[in-house]
């Protein structure tokens, strides 16, 4: 186990910062349950991604810049996010190698860490359930699953929830489609797969769907509204936090 | 199709998602493949290191690639193989055109090679009034129907039984109506039976060429390869200039990969090792053996140390079988030869993207095709190239066709102000302010109209992160 640090830095997300801004809350207090002081630097924005993702390199480098400017004493970057902390882990040095920064944004990117794996690889955290019964089910985002490895961390977390019944999705590792601007690129596919994913949830017979990552939740999410499921949806450190509090 | 250079890949999609039997035929079968495969690589740890071992020859391949063509064509030579090369798909066709005709041929027949079906080979020989026959049994039944291959190595995926059993109905003379897998084969069977030893030119495609030897690998699983490689007293074998490996023993590792991946097989019912025609005193065997080597852009894929990667595949179609978005398509809605992961990085740079340039944008940057590439080809990096490229504004280090064929003022602007709004901490907390205020009046126009028609409009917070950290109390260092 990696020596457990005083402080760390939380980087929110901008999808958290617009929308689930309780799921980042949550994912702060889970931190500092722990006794770890958490900092938020203000000048944080977003990893960059969506840029990255859509064709324009120079605008991904620019917002990455902001981030490195943002986070510069050595405390681990914890994010509640696995696509983001992608972004920032795995992207980072590939698109600043052989820049004047590389070094820089090695060290940087070697600091990033997913909520869950800090939670459960760093911190070691024992949870108490105190909620009534439930059945949940888990959406694996693409990204937490290939560049990140740690939907093991987010499950053994959810596990040690003793009222919790987590019903596994026949499709867990497929993409729901939301893929950033492809859902709004491609909208006919990315409404096929979300659809499917859909069908997929109510066979499950949960009446919430988690996951850790908000984009898959916004898609997820917003898709069941649509068709007026009763299925809700929530970020994994929101569902942990209702939890524990019970 | 593709040679209009017209293809509406958006109206396809609509077309392909609205199939509701295609969708099923496809969910079936893609789903056991994907079991097959599963079951072949249980391994994680063995199929890793096999996938580094298969990754490491392709790329020592590619990296001496002009020198093992040099050395291929003469070890081909020495053993009496006549090598020709094609730099466009016309070229190609012409060659086979002339060595058809050299032997006063006009019946063809063909094992299955993408190759082949990049040139439009069939259609170019129909049209000089030579019959070229499809012996592969799905390649076979698509050509019955008129259609092209749906998939690089299960070309008739997206038809089912029902489907196969009415086309042989109607389409071949005096077929009693079936269902009964077996006797639809027993029926494809005994009718290429006849149509092999007609067969003037037999056509194959090549798996893997070694360059050591001079050998040409075909890999198959009906024996109609070894019958169109074997009994006409010609054969013309045409592969993409990238196939070659140096050594021998490249190949054990490659074909594991290859088998397990697109079949789920440990090893197929034929392996072909080709290194010679017929010799004097040997019973069997072609008199001729021709090699076709196509150039077809990938010479210039090759020279992009990073695009080059796209040629290490060895088209097994395992990107295909677990891509989401093929899987949701089928290969035609693409509307070139190759669909999936593999088509929409391998179509955009030999078509240019100004055509082929949709197929980029055509996938949610997933992985599911990285994970099982038996070669580890970055495809999300390489999508990412292209994407790039398709809004390039000429300080690329990359060189595809139809660059910066996207550029748009629009769509730049409203990067930049992305850019501008994620890079100043005021301003940036202004706008996720004023998203809480109004995001919930914002009219369903431009990009939230897409995404609001299957789904609710997104809730801004009243509040952001950043104002409840501050809030808090938390530090900001
Ligand atoms: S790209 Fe990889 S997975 Fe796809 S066909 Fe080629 S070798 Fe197979």
């Amino acid at each position: 186990m990696p020596n457990r640090p005083d402080k760390v830095y939380f980087f929110g997300t901008c999808l958290i910062d617009m929308c689930y801004p309780q799921a980042g809350l949550a994912g702060i207090e889970l931190l500092e349950r722990e006794g770890i002081k958490v900092i938020f630097p203000q000048a944080q924005s977003c990893c960059g991604q969506p840029a990255h993702n859509s064709g324009f390199p120079a605008e991904a480098k620019a917002v990455a810049r902001q981030q490195l400017k943002s986070f510069k004493q050595d405390y681990p970057i914890v994010v509640p996010s696995g696509s983001c902390a992608g972004m920032l882990k795995h992207h980072y040095p590939a698109m600043f190698a052989g820049e004047p920064e590389a070094d820089e944004v090695r060290r940087f990117s070697s600091r990033v860490l997913e909520l869950s794996e800090f939670l459960v690889r760093v911190l070691d955290v024992k949870l108490r359930d105190r909620g009534q019964p439930i059945k949940v089910t888990w959406h694996s985002s693409c990204h937490a699953t290939r560049e990140m490895g740690v939907i093991g961390d987010s499950k053994a977390l959810l596990k040690q929830l003793d009222n919790v019944e987590l019903v596994e999705l026949q499709s867990e590792r497929e993409c729901c489609g939301f893929g950033g601007t492809f859902s709004i690129k491609q909208p006919a596919i990315s409404a096929a797969m979300v659809s499917d994913k859909i069908t997929d949830i109510q066979q499950t017979g949960a009446t919430r769907v988690l996951s850790g990552d908000c984009g898959c939740l916004l898609n997820i999410g917003g898709a069941l509204e649509y068709q007026k499921i009763p299925i809700t949806t929530q970020h994994i450190a929101e569902f942990i936090l209702e939890r524990i509090n019970g | 199709m593709a040679e209009t250079g017209a293809v509406d890949f958006q109206s396809n999609v609509v077309r392909a998602l609205a199939d509701r039997q295609l969708r099923g035929n496809l969910k079936k079968a893609m789903g056991s493949l994907s079991l097959k495969r599963k079951a072949v690589f249980s391994d994680p740890e063995e199929f890793e290191h096999l996938r580094r071992v298969g990754n490491a020859i392709r790329r020592r391949s590619l990296s001496k690639l002009p020198v093992l063509l040099e050395q291929l064509e003469k070890n081909c030579t020495a053993n009496g193989i006549q090598v020709h090369w094609a730099e466009t798909t016309a070229d190609a066709n012409q060659i086979f055109l002339d060595i058809i005709k050299g032997h006063d041929a006009s019946r063809v027949i063909k094992g299955k090679s993408m190759v082949s079906e990049e040139m439009h080979l069939n259609h170019f020989l129909e049209d000089h009034s030579i019959e070229a026959l499809e012996t592969d049994l799905g390649e076979y039944i698509i050509q019955l129907d008129h259609e092209t291959p749906s998939h690089i190595i299960v070309p008739a995926i997206h038809k089912n039984k029902d489907q196969i059993a009415h086309l042989f109905h109607e389409k071949i003379p005096n077929t009693p109506y079936t269902e009964v897998v077996e006797e639809l084969n027993a029926i494809a069977r005994k009718t290429l039976r006849q149509k092999f030893f007609a067969g003037e030119i037999g056509v194959s495609g090549v798996n893997f060429a070694v360059a050591e030897t001079g050998t040409l690998c075909l890999v198959e699983n009906e024996g109609n390869g070894r019958m169109c490689t074997t009994v006409p007293p010609v054969h013309i074998a045409v592969m993409g200039l990238e196939k070659v490996v140096e050594h021998l023993s490249d190949v054990p590792p490659l074909l594991r990969l290859l088998t397990g991946s697109a079949t789920g097989q440990v090893i197929t019912t034929y392996f072909n090792m080709i290194t010679s025609p017929r010799k004097a005193g040997e019973k069997d065997g072609p008199k001729e053996v021709h090699l076709v080597i196509l150039d077809n852009g990938r010479s210039k894929i090759l020279a992009d140390p990073q695009l080059r990667e796209t040629l290490q595949c060895i088209r097994c179609g395992a990107c295909l079988n677990h891509c989401p978005v093929y899987t949701r398509l089928g290969g035609h809605a693409y509307g070139y030869v190759y669909p999936g992961p593999i088509g929409s990085i391998l179509t955009p740079q030999m078509e240019g993207l100004h055509k082929a340039g949709a197929m980029a944008s055509a996938s949610s940057l997933c992985g599911a095709c990285e994970e099982v590439c038996p070669v580890k080809i970055p495809f999300t990096s390489l999508l990412r190239i292209l994407r790039d490229e398709s809004y390039a504004e000429g300080d690329s280090p990359h060189d595809v066709d139809g660059h910066g064929y996207k550029r748009h003022f629009t769509e730049s602007l409203a990067w930049k102000g992305w850019a501008v709004m994620n890079t100043n901490p005021t301003l940036n907390h202004l706008s996720t302010k004023m998203l809480g205020m109004v995001g919930a009046f914002l009219p369903k126009a431009g990009p939230l109209k897409h995404w609001t028609q299957v789904r609710t409009t997104p809730k801004f917070a009243k509040q952001s992160l950043h104002a409840l950290a501050k809030a808090r109390g938390l530090d900001d260092e």
